[in-house]
């Protein structure tokens, strides 16, 4: 295992999208902290990007990847390697050069200009977003043997969760607006990473007062400590379930 | 060694192997024939793990091989088409096989010198011709020494020269006891490689027998004609 491992870090280092991605990160998180006056706003500002990016870099970038790895492991597939062990590393590779490029691009002046909790928890988020986007990454590109089909529809998955699903709490939220659907939309929330995400870090931040009534439903549910825990464990949920299922399946592909 | 028993595949509709039974043993190397889309491949790939099978079972050394991978250690395959991660370099990829396998047994180098690889270690896959592709192919299925060498069409696009070097290669495997599987449409350069023959037609078996036997049965004295005469009286049956 941790010979193709090795194998797939190494591979993704060669082809320096990685890297690419890690500059534009750093260029990013620097640029944002020394144009915002207090770093506080500088983070608002980056949490909004990072969301942004980091799902779409993630999510394409491992689609194509595994696609264009289809040789490789169809090669792999003919000696004596367990399956689960080739799709595993192969994620593992994904999530670990993924991260540590996340880590290096913004994790470092997240810390530099944020060092409190407010930091912290973005880097979390930001570790946790990319796992996540790697994992449905794997996701569509086991539904298909169609490149371009399974790419359609990672990009599908990146504009659902990173722009439509808010238009359509926003739709919700008007269309109820006359109902006591504060609890619920907390519910809804949970359906979606980035959302989970969003909130977790926004509510260590003082611009949390400002979100009103249902602001303070949030807070009162996700900043208690069950409240996290349970944030924690959905965002786990969407790491483990997409990959368990693409390794289900997976397993059971002729290839 | 090898026991296959009633394996049915299908595509979707297309049923590519229906009840396939065959049995191999050590001495045995055998040419597995048939026209296009028979099920050749897909029943390789059916050995090998790669294609998983609706129902039957492959046994190998008395073990079923459903979810297995260990058992893989004993098989050579080499590929219609080698398909190879395009950006990695010839010696890299021997490289990582060695590391995979991570055999204790001696490396069979041979080919790797006599179709003189190693001077071209640092070229990259992208840029190989299909014929050196091949060779890389032919190199890592006999490289680790395995009990079972499965061979899909190995001559196809190496040059005549090449061709001869596997060639004896392949006899020089036989003569140790190896089980091979040999598919091709080359008939005449199967002569001196096999001992069996199998045709295959419509995802079915229809001819499983020693050569010695089919010489006989046909009248013929070669190989390829005694093959040829098969597929004449087989496709007009």
């Amino acid at each position: 295992m941790l010979r193709i491992l090795k194998y797939v870090i190494r591979d993704i280092l060669n082809n320096k999208i990685v890297i690419a991605y890690a500059l534009l990160l750093a260029v990013l998180s620097w640029s944002m902290f020394s144009l915002e006056d207090s770093s506080s706003k500088g983070v608002l500002s980056l949490l909004n990007i990072i969301l942004l990016n980091v799902p779409l870099v993630s999510v394409i970038f491992s689609t194509i990847y595994i696609y264009n790895s289809g040789e490789f492991i169809e090669l792999l597939l003919s000696q004596p390697i367990k399956r689960s062990k080739i799709w595993s590393s192969f994620y593992l590779g994904l999530c670990i050069s993924l991260i540590v490029a996340f880590l290096i691009g913004a994790g470092i002046p997240i810390l530099v200009y944020s060092p409190d909790s407010t930091g912290l928890m973005m880097i979390v988020v930001g570790v946790l977003i990319t796992a996540i986007f790697v994992s449905l990454a794997f996701f569509s590109a086991v539904f298909t043997r169609d490149k371009a089909k399974g790419i359609g529809f990672a990009i599908m998955l990146w504009l659902f969760f990173a722009l439509l699903f808010d238009g359509l709490v926003l739709f919700l939220l008007f269309q109820f607006a006359d109902y006591p659907i504060e609890k619920a939309m907390v519910g809804i929330t949970a359906l979606s990473p980035i959302d989970l995400s969003r909130i977790m870090v926004l509510l260590h931040l003082d611009v949390s007062a400002m979100l009103g009534y249902t602001g303070a439903i949030f807070k009162e549910f996700f900043g208690t400590l069950t409240g996290m825990i349970v944030t924690f464990s959905l965002l786990g949920l969407w790491v483990l379930l997409p990959f368990w299922f693409s390794l289900w399946r997976f397993k059971k592909m002729d290839l | 060694m090898i026991e296959i028993n009633s394996l049915s595949k299908s595509f979707g509709k297309l049923d590519v192997l229906k009840n396939v039974k065959l049995t191999l043993n050590p001495n045995q190397s055998v040419a597995l024939i048939g026209p296009n889309g028979c099920g050749k491949t897909t029943l390789i790939k059916s050995i090998l793990g790669m294609v998983l099978p609706d129902s039957g079972e492959i046994k190998f050394d008395g073990h079923k091989i459903r979810n297995q991978f260990q058992y893989r250690n004993e098989i050579g395959y080499m590929p219609q088409i080698g398909h190879y991660p395009e950006n990695m370099t010839i010696g890299h990829i021997i490289e990582i096989m060695k590391e995979i396998r991570n055999s204790s047994k001696e490396l069979d180098e041979d080919l790797l010198h006599a179709f003189k690889l190693k001077n071209m270690f640092d070229k990259k896959m992208r840029t190989l011709s299909g014929g050196t592709t091949q060779k890389v192919s032919a190199t890592l299925a006999f490289l680790f020494d395995p009990k079972v060498l499965i061979l899909d069409e190995p001559t196809a696009g190496l040059d005549p020269l090449a061709s001869e070097i596997l060639k004896e290669k392949i006899i020089a495997e036989k003569q140790k006891g190896k089980i091979i599987m040999i598919t091709s449409h080359l008939l005449s350069e199967l002569d001196d490689l096999i001992n069996g023959l199998i045709y295959m037609q419509d995802g079915q078996i229809l001819l499983d027998s020693p050569i010695e036997e089919v010489k006989v049965n046909t009248g013929q004295d070669t190989v390829s004609k005694a093959i040829s005469h098969i597929l004449k009286t087989m496709q007009h049956a």
